[in-house]
């Protein structure tokens, strides 16, 4: 760098005055980076750890999922518990790449000004879910998060779901095609304890939650998507038998742990 | 262009030797503590790729000669704290809940343990210190009990919860709604309002009182007994005490006999370990409420088999 001009046999001269050359080794650089950081992910067992249970969202979650992102909750809650003992200690077992595989966009999140809900599933009651959105002071006074009671008197307008199903399918996620095809109905059959295609529906979605969320029978809102959606976050993996086959566990760390009894995490 | 380096006057300093319309280059290279402090971080990244997991491979990336990973330091984290209180844990698994308040260290170490978990996961209905939400959640620091006051019947309830969805063992028990089913008329719900505030001392007997006795007597006691005094097995609360969980005027009591709220719990058994449990009721208990486990005879068979050890 510091040496004058000598004219080496390799001279950034040559490079820098051939537009082509240029772009060519600027390409060629660019491709060997992807190769090696990018390339890997695809083919590395522990991008994405096989676990059981994680299936894709029913309809009726799907759309709460929706609300969730319309609403911006991802602005100040994250759904991505770390690997670090105050978290693991607060909000439960470290999230894993696979509980978000179908997620697009994923959720996790970049900022919590409210808590993690990567767990929040069966965490509440239903009631408890609609007074704290309804009114978050009722039941956490300090809380700072915005009241969301219009969820309630709003009916659930979720369009088609079988065109969301779709597209989902299309990147990926495993719908099939009946289950695009009795998207709407598997949609109101999740949010009334008495609709008739409730076996139907959890035999293509296994741990579906079906009951009437909101409190209010009659009617679907968008209260019932959105604590459907909450009520499910977190609960369709069974991480303690996932955990075996975890990325890299220092195998001394792993002894440690084998030998010394379970505390209080769950 | 022409491609001759020349010292520039102005500045003492050589030029790089190019120059496009009379525009040219100073040279002027990287200060050296620059340059080393960039040779030193490659030499780093050469020691850390042996060190920490690094390369890419077949079915996973290099471990590094120190395999370290988050998910280790965590266990290990984790283990080194169950470790430190591995000998209150052990002690306080190994000892029956109804046996706790017998040992004072114990009892006390579950206490606090217990303290420290209820603001994690109980706080969000039950509130700060146990004072719980009027109108919704029920206080546990007084001694007016639901579901049962003693420390086998608080690890029952934290351990199934009440009327969780999907869980065969919880506690169960569903008040009908007599308005909105049309079990009873408006002109019954208000007798019936009249009979529960006579016998909760907060209002004279009256006509309607009267009518809502026999009301009374035909809907209700089967829950919360004959005087209104409440069964506990069942989870029927007590009417005769000024302690209301969803309200004692008479539009209070009129909406809940119209709409029973039938307030959930979740249960905790999927969620926290036995101990943790423990913990928790002897803290509830000892919010000021505890009661001492009922007389053998009235030990019912379910709570025997919640936890005898």
């Amino acid at each position: 760098m510091a040496e004058p001009i000598a004219e080496p046999r390799f001279s950034h001269k040559k490079l820098e005055r051939n537009i082509t050359l240029l772009g060519l080794s600027a390409l060629a650089a660019v491709v060997v980076g992807g190769i090696v950081e990018i390339a890997p992910l695809f083919w590395i067992d522990n991008t994405i750890e096989k676990v059981e249970g994680m299936r894709p969202y029913t309809p009726l979650e799907l759309s709460g999922r929706n609300i969730y992102m319309r609403e911006g909750c991802y602005t100040c809650h994250s759904q991505m518990i770390r690997p670090f003992r105050d978290e693991v200690e607060r909000y439960g077992h470290y999230s894993l790449a696979a509980e978000s595989m179908y997620d697009h966009p994923f959720q996790w999140g970049s900022k919590r000004t409210g808590p993690d809900l990567a767990r929040v599933g069966k965490r509440y009651s239903d009631e408890w879910h609609r007074a704290h959105l309804a009114d978050p002071r009722s039941v956490v006074p300090e809380s700072i998060m915005p009241p969301y009671a219009f969820l309630a008197e709003r009916d659930l307008d979720a369009g088609d779901m079988s065109d969301d199903l779709t597209a989902l399918s299309r990147v990926g996620v495993p719908y099939s095609k009946a289950a695009i095809a009795a998207a709407n109905a598997d949609l109101k059959a999740q949010a009334d304890p008495n609709a008739e295609g409730a076996a139907e529906l959890q035999a293509r979605y296994p741990k579906a939650q079906v009951r009437d969320f909101d409190g209010d029978p009659s009617r679907i809102t968008e209260m019932d998507a959105l604590i459907a959606y909450l009520q499910m976050l977190g609960t369709l993996v069974d991480v303690e038998k996932a955990a075996p086959q975890d990325q890299g566990d220092a195998p001394v760390a792993a002894k440690v742990a084998a030998a010394a009894p379970k505390g209080a995490n769950p | 262009m022409s491609d001759k380096s020349r010292i520039d006057e102005p500045t003492g300093t050589a030029t790089v030797g190019h120059e496009w319309d009379g525009i040219e280059e100073l040279n002027t290279p990287l200060p050296r503590w620059w340059l080393w402090t960039f040779y030193a971080t490659i030499a780093w990244a050469a020691v850390y790729v042996v060190l920490f997991p690094a390369w890419p491979m077949v079915n996973s990336a290099t471990r590094g000669v120190l395999e370290w990973s988050s998910r280790g330091d965590l266990k290990a984290e984790l283990a080194a704290q169950d470790a430190r209180r591995a000998p209150f844990a052990k002690a306080i698994a190994a000892t029956p809940i109804t046996d706790l308040p017998r040992k004072h260290e114990l009892m006390e170490a579950a206490i606090q343990g217990g303290s420290a978990a209820f603001k994690v996961h109980c706080v969000q209905c039950h509130g700060a210190g146990g004072a719980g939400v009027v109108g919704a959640y029920p206080s546990l620091t007084d001694d007016d009990w639901l579901w049962g006051g003693d420390l086998a019947a608080i690890e029952t309830t934290l351990t199934h919860g009440i009327r969780n969805p999907d869980h065969d063992e919880t506690r169960l028990n569903m008040m009908p709604a007599f308005g909105k089913d049309g079990i009873l008329d408006a002109a019954a719900i208000n007798d019936l309002v009249s009979h529960v505030r006579v016998i909760s001392r907060q209002e004279k007997p009256s006509a309607s009182s009267a009518r809502g006795a026999a009301l009374f007597e035909a809907n209700c006691v089967a829950c919360h007994g004959p005087a209104g005094q409440g069964i506990r097995e069942l989870g029927g609360p007590k009417l005769t005490d000024a302690v209301w969980l969803y309200g004692g005027s008479r539009e209070a009591i009129a909406r809940t006999i119209y709409a029973p709220r039938n307030g959930v719990m979740p249960r905790w058994n999927d969620k926290l370990d036995a101990v943790t449990i423990k913990m928790l009721s002897a803290y509830v208990h000892s919010l000021g409420g505890g009661e001492d486990a009922p007389a053998p005879v009235l030990t019912a068979q379910p709570k025997g088999e919640a936890d005898n050890g």
